[in-house]
């Protein structure tokens, strides 16, 4: 079943996002959408920190850019480890100051990695073997194997406590689509966590999104926050 | 003897060496400039890695759409028969061996094409690695974009990187302000010199060449 929750103005906007992730506990690992500011589902993310849990675990493509959202997040201190593939970015200095501090720990993941052990979490799948990352520093430990000619190294999943997404059109049965490069990550990530939680701008009735372009579909889908 | 290409003489010169109807995907920085001679009317479909396929242009005006991002984050326009997908489609499009070239930056391609273009191994830098991993063993042939010569003047083509490596033995082609290096099973042959001969090139390098 899936929750809807639609806020009617901005300020209960909040509250709605707000109760949405009112159960993430300390420690949690929240796997969070977006490549840059597309797809970042900004309002769950100042929800999560509005919240307080500490000791987090966050995956995301980036860590954050200029001073909202995910930046935000990592700036309250809520944050123990970031799992990306990108930190390093011209506006990334929240991450970098708290990097470079020692405050904050970093794995650094091929992208291509990065959703795929988050596919495979979701998929059911131990492991896979990747070419990706073969001979470099990112393989180094992990077990390797040539499979018909070609190097591969191990890669477990990646599954997350909570997912974090932004769509564009939910309906009531959780049903979503996105919107152009904003869907990124979104439908990986949604089919990899315990709780999954969207933020989308519309909802509309069961039965009116063709079942022919459902992107990702409901029974991945716990809560669906609808911020105007 | 012809003088060293500028940086749009080397983008030109690898669009044309782009086939026609192929699939390509240029990496983030110099690479973008091939775009800018790529006749799309040949079919050439171009690949973003956050999740589409016939990506246009940058965006200009009214075209902006925050949700329309190239990977270097750039606001860019549709063509038709664009489609969108999710990261792990996007990246399975390149493991899988789906895209005929990508044209990716360097800091370093050694003889047999290993190529290091992610980390310089400094200890204060933040490491970053995006898809260029995903990239350089994805595509079936990796061209890069670089100058010869670092601010240096050390040669950034080498006998064995020194930097951190982001793919074995991946790199087919490497386009320079010198000309055009193709790395072959028999050695590295140099397609026609500019700005320099054969030889001052071999002794600038310190690599045999042909």
């Amino acid at each position: 079943m899936t929750d809807v929750l639609e806020a009617t103005d901005a300020t209960d906007a909040a509250a709605v996002a707000d109760a949405a992730v009112a159960d993430v506990p300390d420690g949690a690992t929240v796997l969070i959408g977006g490549f840059g500011a597309a797809g970042q589902p900004v309002e769950l993310i100042d929800a999560l920190r509005r919240r307080g849990a500490r000791d987090l675990t966050v995956v995301n493509n980036n860590a954050g850019n200029g001073d909202t959202g995910l930046a935000a997040l990592l700036a309250s201190g809520a944050v123990r480890k970031m799992v990306c593939s990108f930190p390093r970015q011209s506006d990334s200095w929240v991450f970098d100051d708290l990097y470079r501090a020692g405050k904050i720990e970093l794995e650094v993941v091929p992208q291509g990695n990065l959703a795929e052990r988050m596919r495979a979490a979701g998929a059911g799948i131990g492991a896979f073997f990747s070419p990706t990352g073969v001979g470099t520093p990112l393989a180094e430990g992990k077990e390797e194997r040539t499979i018909d000619g070609r190097r591969y190294v191990l890669e477990l999943p990646i599954r997350g406590d909570y997912a974090l997404v932004k769509a564009h059109v939910a309906d009531r049965t959780g049903n979503l689509v996105y919107r152009k490069t904003a869907r990124n990550f979104g439908p990986v990530m949604a089919t990899a966590a315990t709780t999954t939680v969207v933020q989308v701008s519309r909802v509309v009735a069961t039965g009116e999104l063709d079942p022919e372009v459902v992107v990702t579909p409901g029974i991945y889908v716990d809560r669906v926050v609808v911020t105007p | 003897m012809s003088d060293r290409l500028t940086k749009d003489q080397i983008a030109a010169m690898i669009a044309d060496d782009i086939p026609t109807g192929a699939f390509v995907n240029l990496g983030i920085g110099q690479p973008t400039l091939v775009a800018d001679h790529l006749d799309l009317e040949r079919g050439v479909v171009l690949h973003t890695e956050n999740g589409m396929l016939g990506m246009g242009r940058a965006a200009v005006g009214d075209e902006v759409d925050p949700d329309l991002i190239n990977a270097g984050k750039i606001p860019v326009v549709e063509t038709p028969g664009a489609s969108y997908f999710h990261h792990a489609d996007s990246f399975a499009m390149m493991r899988g061996g789906h895209l005929d070239v990508c044209v990716l930056g360097a800091f370093q391609v050694a003889v047999n094409g290993d190529l290091a273009n992610w980390h310089t191994g400094a200890p204060d830098a933040i490491p970053a690695v995006g898809g260029a991993m995903d990239l350089a063993i994805g595509a079936k042939d990796v061209f890069v974009m670089m100058t010869l010569f670092g601010k240096d003047g050390a040669s950034k083509l080498v006998r064995e990187c020194t930097y951190p490596l982001t793919g074995v033995a991946c790199v087919s082609r490497v386009y320079t302000e010198h000309g055009v290096f193709e790395i072959t099973p028999a050695g590295v042959r140099l397609r026609e010199p500019y700005g320099a001969t054969l030889e001052e090139l071999e002794d600038r390098t310190g690599l045999p060449l042909r």
